[in-house]
């Protein structure tokens, strides 16, 4: 089987010349679900910027065949989908229905069919009854959630979660466990939340000073670095 | 999060929480430029406009204590300008400023606490005003709680650190203030390249996009056409020439 998504040879150096990436190399198969663990500062979050474009450097992106250029960024981003860790830096309009809807019109959808599969993913979400809700008005759990949802209305091959488990009590990290495992495309784990890694991830990659220096099973990379309390 | 009081209230169900955002900026304005193109504004026309606000009170199901509050906001500032009239023996025109500024203070409060910011804001951009205009608006509403919040943490974690027991000169207290503030600032710069990569990664490129909009009614047609009747009487008989 070959891969959603393959990096090759990634680097990234801040205008400060702090070496964030040197030479990662990554594959992600479809379906499959990868925990990137670490400490903070080495390199994870700045890896998946680099995936979409967001931040530019050496090395090689691909993603379903098409190889990342400044050209393909946007379609890139299509299939590859970001939850950042901060939820109120991504629900930026004013309502959660327009907020689902900002990827979909994007991406050139008409505003019927935004509006729709704005619908749908709050369906999939199963918080539909927020839909005119203004964002500032959910709780963290919420916000999470709809945020995982204007992702999710992009119809990603690949979705990414920044610190998904940040502020959430557990049954919101429950509710979240039991959507993400739902959800068929292949996902990108970044998390400190070892038991959250373990219930989604059976692979892990283990970054230090912007390097992949381990990639395994979930549980022997956690038994490795002891990445346990 | 806080529970903003206008917020919940402009989410409420009620006949004119029901208009077009379009027909009750229409009626603000109709009902502003009665107001200050009344001349001499006297008591019938002050009754009358009263009566006006105290109708669309009763129509939105807004609490009126709150409405009669939260309008005279506006009143320190005009009591300035009115002194300066009493001062120099005008005492009509002081009564006249400070009358106007009340009533059209409550009619803005009652547009706004009627019309969920988003509709409001929709309702201008599609009246012509510019995009650009409307969408800072739009995310200055939507960061302000976000900032604020921010700045209630830090404004805590000083306390928590001692700084209301704090025995330093004015000075150095100053400049302890000017310092959170510079943070405050750099954090939300930092917030703001954050929400523009957020806005990237999902396919922003400079333009907001549009989605569908409500339509006007008859229902808004006849509320405005009956407004301007009721406006036109209470300008042209009750008071003005």
């Amino acid at each position: 089987m070959s891969p959603i998504l393959e990096a090759r040879g990634l680097d990234y150096t801040y205008d400060d010349g702090t070496a964030a990436l040197a030479g990662v190399n990554f594959r992600l198969f479809p379906g499959e679900t990868v925990a990137l663990l670490g400490a903070n500062g080495s390199g994870k979050t700045t890896f998946v910027l680099r995936l979409v474009g967001l931040l530019e450097g050496a090395g090689e992106v691909v993603v379903g065949g098409v190889q990342l250029t400044r050209k393909t960024a946007a379609l890139i981003r299509s299939k590859v989908g970001i939850v950042f860790q901060d939820s109120d830096e991504q629900l930026f309009m004013p309502s959660v229905l327009e907020d689902i809807a900002f990827g979909p019109r994007n991406l050139g959808q008409s505003q019927e069919q935004a509006l729709k599969t704005a619908r749908q993913s709050l369906e999939m979400i199963r918080l539909s009854h927020l839909a005119d809700r203004a964002p500032y008005h959910l709780s963290a759990g919420e916000k999470r959630r709809v945020a995982l949802a204007g992702v999710l209305a992009m119809s990603p091959e690949v979705v990414i979660l920044d610190e998904p488990t940040t502020f959430l009590d557990p049954p919101s990290l429950r509710d979240l466990i039991d959507l993400l495992g739902r959800l068929p495309q292949a996902k990108i784990l970044i998390t400190h939340d070892i038991a959250f890694a373990k219930a989604l991830a059976p692979r892990a990659c283990f970054f230090e000073r912007g390097r992949i220096v381990a990639e395994g099973k979930t549980h022997d990379i956690v038994r490795q670095f002891q990445w346990e309390l | 999060m806080h529970y903003i009081v206008l917020d919940r209230l402009s989410r409420q169900s009620s006949y004119l929480h029901g208009l077009d955002a379009r027909c009750k900026i229409a009626a603000l304005i109709l009902f502003l430029v009665a107001v200050a193109t009344t001349l001499p504004l006297g008591a019938g026309a002050v009754v009358g406009y009263a009566f006006l606000l105290a109708a669309g009170v009763l129509l939105a199901r807004l609490p009126p204590a709150w409405m009669l509050t939260r309008s005279a906001a506006v009143l320190p500032f005009t009591m300035a300008f009115a002194t300066m009239s009493v001062v120099t023996g005008n005492i009509q025109h002081a009564v006249t400023l400070v009358a106007k500024s009340y009533l059209s203070s409550f009619a803005v409060l009652l547009v706004v606490a009627s019309t969920p910011l988003p509709a409001l804001l929709d309702g201008f951009g599609r009246l012509g005003v510019p995009v650009i205009l409307v969408t800072v608006i739009q995310f200055l509403y939507r960061y302000l709680f976000v900032i604020t919040d921010e700045a209630r943490r830090m404004w805590l974690a000083a306390q928590l650190r001692g700084s209301a027991l704090s025995r330093q000169p004015r000075s150095e207290k100053v400049a302890a203030a000017a310092g959170s503030l510079a943070v405050l600032f750099a954090r939300s710069l930092e917030k703001a390249e954050s929400i523009h990569l957020a806005m990237t990664a999902r396919g922003f490129s400079g333009r907001m996009p549009a989605l569908v909009h409500p339509r006007a009614t008859a229902g808004d047609a006849l509320f405005l056409l009956a407004l301007a009747a009721l406006l036109w009487l209470v300008r042209f008989r009750l008071g003005g020439t």
